[in-house]
């Protein structure tokens, strides 16, 4: 390995440590937040919410997402498309209740 | 016979074989979880108001806040793991693998103590839709946790690692690729810990 390689490696640690800093913080923010007085509504989006920038954290930086080929991300894209489709059949199961 | 492109990337993806193979992998993990996640949901609009939230107070937010910061922490290490191969650090590497199945470990026996917690108060699967569910998305993970240790112990033990003698740019990929599942099994656990132990 060339030199500029371990450089870059290291470059990548930093990143690392940093990522996992803000990981911790989220992690106690979202405890946090549980306590907030709000709707059960605003709860979950606030739940969500820092779950999805974590996740995003984990999957950008740890799994290197946001340096990765095209061709995963494309596999990703489709993926998270049939995803969706599952998280909306609940939703249309109460519409159907709903008589409409 | 060797496997073709585990070491060099093959011209048309772009990738090694491995890495496209474990991506497709964790894309149909996607769908498993994604699938009990749908069902939390429909689960959850169809129960009697507030009944989610009641038995939700049942679990410990401590012990699973632990077990988040245990499952983040193991997810930096195992990519400091594979990052001390790529710096030819071996010893360091022996280091960030036994940290993260230490981590993987203590998660285990934090579960553990949760799980006979429930079950001394005689709350069981069948006490209640969420605990229904409960039990079958933490319990899938769980199992996913056991996989990534077996997996992960391997490369770590003597039996796996002395690959790194013979083909370290094989190891490197061996273990990035075990790297990634791991990362999976932690985004998994960080969407079942808001919405089974704080919503």
């Amino acid at each position: 390995m060339s030199g500029h390689d371990t450089e870059s490696i290291q470059e990548h640690i930093k990143v690392y440590f940093t990522v996992f800093g803000a990981l911790a913080v989220l992690t106690i923010l979202t405890v946090g937040a549980s306590y907030l007085d709000v709707s059960t509504t605003e709860a979950i989006f606030l739940a969500l919410t820092i779950a999805t920038i974590k996740a995003s954290l984990v999957a950008g930086y740890f799994m290197h997402l946001i340096t990765e080929k095209q061709t995963i991300i494309w596999i990703l894209i489709l993926t998270f498309s049939f995803f969706l489709i599952l998280m909306f059949f609940p939703l249309i199961t109460a519409t159907d209740q709903t008589g409409i | 016979m060797q496997i073709p492109y585990i070491v060099e990337e093959r011209p048309d993806t772009g990738l090694i074989n491995s890495k496209l193979g474990i991506w497709i992998f964790l894309a149909s993990e996607i769908m498993l979880f994604g699938g009990l996640f749908s069902a939390y949901v429909f689960l959850r609009m169809a129960a009697p108001e507030g009944d989610f939230a009641y038995w939700g107070t049942k679990l410990s937010i401590p012990m699973a806040t632990i077990n988040t910061l245990v499952l983040i922490s193991s997810s930096v290490t195992v990519v400091l793991s594979w990052a001390s191969l790529k710096m030819k650090d071996f010893e360091k590497y022996k280091m960030y693998m036994g940290v993260t199945l230490l981590c993987a470990g203590i998660f285990l026996v934090i579960k553990y103590f949760e799980y006979t917690g429930k079950f001394h108060h005689g709350i069981y699967p069948s006490s209640s839709t969420f605990m229904g569910i409960y039990f079958t998305l933490t319990g899938l993970h769980g199992l996913h946790i056991i996989g990534g240790i077996i997996v992960m112990g391997y490369m770590w033990l003597p039996i796996g690692a002395k690959l790194w003698d013979t083909d370290p740019e094989l190891f490197t990929n061996r273990v990035e690729t075990a790297g990634l599942y791991w990362h999976f099994v932690d985004l998994v656990w960080i969407f079942l810990f808001p919405i089974l132990y704080l919503l």
